[in-house]
């Protein structure tokens, strides 16, 4: 049996911020970061650069060994954590090795959730969530001539997009009747699949699979309207599902992921959640979410830390917001927070020259609630804090409207100084 | 950890939107007059009045956090954000973590840009010709000392708040250890740096004079370490009383045969560490245990004397005044005021707002420090004999001296006459000094 004052299991951003701010509080408790991954830690977003050959697996890692020696943090790699005893504070790892803790961070992220589709176990295919992943579908992406790509969230667009690039017949499968639900309005969602188009993806829209058939070395998936698709590179990528099955003895309370206050603490004492595998307070309604997005990790990981050290400068997590920066055929696409109108809000809608780019500010009386674009830039991190913030709008809301670019930026330099 | 670092300020209130800065950027960093290029952004806030977007380098910098590549980095010896084309893969996630729109995505570009400092030399703060980009060193100053041995002990007992001890201990690491310290009666011995039961609180030789004869002493000494051919500075650290009013005597006599010393005026305005009793440099209208407020009296009825102008007319090799708000002046300062005291009498007249006697919180004293300053009721200024009077942090645009009264108890009782009193004299004194200081600046261009 081990002992640490501190255990962070994972390490990605929630783990390392949160191992970060632990250290800014407490330098000298114990501190371990145990992972199940056996590299130094790196970024699940990366992954598409690294398929794409962009980014070299070794050149992106996020810390090297100096930094955990500095931080006097024992990093352990290669164990996977199999079982959680809340009341006694240990943790069991699949290798038979025993933890115990104070104060427990879980921060395992997500693993891809595979659909229900018949027949599916029984085909090869891709996911795309580790590096070991996505070196075999870059060395794949290679050599394949018919590729489909189930899911058209951001993995399977930017896996869309390299298998484009790479000279192979893409076919992208989407459930619902767009990309990118919940980031972009149907209009947005438009201007994106159009660009694809236009490299030759076949987008199917709106669209289910209700079998997978191995054909040869590859498969054919069947669409709910009976055509068969053949491909020689299957990538599975309909999202993803925390990773929590450690918990399944009980003690700790989980829905979609693990439950926790806006402190990231879990319901069982000592052990708090954060990242991709935690499920907390969601901005706008205050229902708890599942995020799964980077920048909420990294926000959520700081607090944890926080929290766990006693820090007294630590603050509430203001809730999640949904963000997003997406880049596809040199193009750019961001989203922050809301995107649908409704009820008592106010959609200000401008499409550039040629359909080219695209704006949409969504507004609820004299504050923002959200903002998309496409090849328009926004300062993301500007939006992201009016909306929070709730800032009042009222002074320049016309200005806001036709130029946000620069009157966010005038409002946030104001509100710093 | 523990290193501070270098940084852009921006003064909106200098800022008339010129542009300059913009172009400047874009040419040092693409060679284009495309303001695309430019990193650092002016943003007009209407009115005449200009906002700014600008990399601040943080010191917990979102960017990073929120960078999945490695792309950025803290520079830990600049403490500059560095970004790495090489391993960017422009997934934009930067500008989601930065509130400042100081990392940004412009399409003429094809990639994010920031702000890199030029190396620690920005091309865009030589080109305002406004003063309203400004690049702060004042950082340098503490991984430069706070490195040197501090030559006072830990545990001195100064009241909370107080910027006395902030004072000596950054003072007495800059004049370095060949010295001896004169402290006179007042909080500095006060607070045990002359040290209890046969111990000092002070790593270099320190002595406590009286009142009245601390100059003379420190001209002694000084005369027997050059006899023995010694490099050893003098360094008086007093109070007001022991400067303006019972040391004053030995004082303009040295500073008369112009000895060579480095005199130390630590001004809170009164004898704070016996009961708060006025002193020569109370100023007009405080309340002091020996001016009190009641029905005759409503605090000091007669104005300050003002020392450093007087020590200007005797016959020092350098003369300045100065405020712990304003540390990289002090140290400017104090650097000249060591070599002067190397061939003569230096004077440096520190201002103290003294939280324990002037009643405020102590949590306010720098802010005090500040706004003394900002509202012109002390100014920074230095002279020296041949190039005259030189304001060093001219206040064009001063708060007024409402602002600066209400932080301070002592001044709570006012009444309006009185305020109006001290306005008039601190205008007086601001215009007295200009008249010096414009008569040097033209007799210096003539």
């Amino acid at each position: 049996m081990r002992n640490s004052k501190y255990l962070i299991v994972g390490s990605s951003h929630a783990a390392l911020e949160a191992a970060a701010a632990i250290r800014m509080q407490d330098p000298d408790g114990a501190l371990a970061m145990v992972t199940r991954d056996t590299r130094l830690p790196y970024s699940p977003t990366i992954l598409p650069y690294v398929v794409s050959g962009r980014s070299e697996p070794e050149r992106i890692l996020l810390r090297d060994e100096a930094w955990f020696a500095d931080n006097a943090i024992g990093f352990v790699r290669g164990e996977t954590l199999a079982a959680v005893d809340a009341a006694a504070r240990t943790a069991r790892f699949a290798s038979g090795a025993e933890w115990r803790y104070e104060k427990l961070l879980l921060a395992t992220g997500a693993a891809p959730a595979i659909p229900p589709v018949k027949g599916l176990a029984e085909v090869p295919f891709h996911v795309l969530r580790s590096m070991d992943d996505a070196v075999r579908l870059r060395d794949a992406i290679a050599t394949a001539r018919r590729a489909v790509v189930l899911g058209a969230g951001l993995i399977g667009m930017h896996a869309a997009e390299n298998l484009a690039k790479a000279g192979a017949a893409v076919t992208v499968v989407e459930m619902q009747a767009q990309v990118l639900p919940g980031y972009f309005e149907p209009d947005a969602a438009r201007m994106i699949e159009r660009a694809f188009a236009a490299k030759g993806v076949t987008m199917e829209m709106g669209r289910t699979v209700t079998a997978a058939e191995p054909r040869g070395q590859g498969c054919a998936v069947i669409l709910d309207d009976g055509r068969a698709i053949e491909a020689d590179l299957l990538l599975v990528s309909t999202g993803v599902k925390p990773e929590m099955a450690y918990l399944a003895g009980g003690g700790v309370d989980t829905d979609r992921g693990i439950l926790v206050d806006d402190r990231m603490r879990s319901s069982a004492p000592g052990i708090w959640a954060a990242g991709d595998v935690a499920q907390a307070r969601g901005f706008y309604d205050g229902a708890k979410v599942v995020a799964g997005i980077l920048p909420n990790a990294v926000e959520q990981g700081r607090i944890a830390g926080m929290d766990m050290a006693e820090d007294e400068g630590v603050k509430s997590f203001p809730g999640s917001v949904p963000l997003n920066t997406y880049t596809f055929f040199g193009q750019q696409a961001i989203s922050v927070g809301l995107s649908a109108g409704g009820e008592g809000r106010e959609v200000h809608e401008t499409v550039g020259e040629g359909g080219k780019s695209y704006r949409r500010i969504v507004l609820e009386g004299d504050r923002l609630r959200g903002v998309s674009a496409i090849n328009d830039f926004v300062d993301a991190g500007i939006m992201w804090q009016l909306v929070l913030r709730q800032v009042d709008l009222s002074a320049v809301k016309a200005d806001f409207v036709a130029r946000p670019l620069e009157t966010g930026r005038m409002l946030m330099s104001r509100i710093w100084r | 950890m523990g290193k501070s670092f270098n940084t852009i300020q921006f003064h909106a209130d200098r800022c008339d939107g010129c542009g300059d800065c913009m172009t400047a950027c874009a040419q040092a960093k693409a060679g284009t007059d495309d303001l695309a290029q430019s990193r650092i952004r002016i943003v007009p806030a209407g009115g005449g009045v200009y906002e700014l977007a600008l990399c601040r380098q943080c010191g917990d910098p979102k960017c990073v956090m929120n960078c999945p590549s490695g792309a950025l980095t803290k520079n830990a010896a600049t403490g500059v954000i560095d970004w790495d084309w090489g391993k960017c893969v422009n997934c934009l996630l930067c500008t989601v973590g930065c509130a400042y729109a100081g990392i940004v995505f412009e399409a003429e570009v094809g990639h994010v840009t920031k702000c890199d400092t030029c190396d620690g030399d920005p091309a865009c703060v030589k080109v305002c010709p406004h003063g309203a980009l400004e690049y702060k060193t004042v950082a340098g100053i503490f991984n430069e000392y706070g490195d040197k041995e501090d030559l006072f002990a830990p545990g001195l007992s100064a009241c909370q708040g107080c910027n006395s001890e902030l004072l000596i201990r950054h003072t007495l690491r800059k004049v370095g250890p060949e010295t001896v310290v004169a402290a006179p009666p007042g909080c500095i011995p006060g607070m045990g740096t002359v040290g209890y039961n046969g111990k000092t609180g002070c790593k270099v030789p320190i002595f406590h004079p009286l009142l009245t004869n601390t100059a003379s002493m420190l001209a002694g000494l000084k005369k027997q370490y050059n006899r023995m051919g010694r490099d050893v500075t003098m360094l008086a650290l007093a109070g007001d009383g022991g400067t303006a009013d019972v040391g004053f005597q030995s004082l303009s006599g040295a500073a008369e045969r112009n000895d060579q010393m480095l005199f130390v005026c630590v001004d809170n305005e009164g004898y704070m560490n016996t009961g708060m009793q006025a002193s020569g440099a109370t100023s007009f209208g405080s309340w002091t245990s020996t001016t009190p407020v009641g029905s005759a009296m409503k605090g000091k009825s007669t104005e300050a004397k003002n020392l450093p102008v007087v020590m200007m007319m005797h016959n020092c090799s350098y003369v300045a005044t100065a405020s712990t708000a304003f540390l990289e002046d002090y140290y400017a300062k104090l650097e000249k005021a060591i070599e002067a005291s190397k061939h003569g009498m230096a004077y440096l007249h520190v201002y103290a707002p003294c939280p324990t006697g002037w009643r405020f919180s102590s949590a306010m004293t720098t802010q005090v420090c500040r706004m003394q300053v900002l509202s012109n009721f002390v100014t920074l200024w230095e002279f020296e004999p041949g190039r005259g009077l030189r304001f060093t942090h001219p206040v064009d645009r001063p708060r007024t001296i409402e602002e600066y009264l209400k932080l301070i108890g002592k001044y709570k009782h006012l009444e309006p006459e009185q305020v109006a009193h001290i306005r008039k004299s601190v205008h007086d004194k601001v215009a007295f000094l200009k008249r010096f200081a414009a008569a040097d600046a033209a007799a210096a261009a003539g």
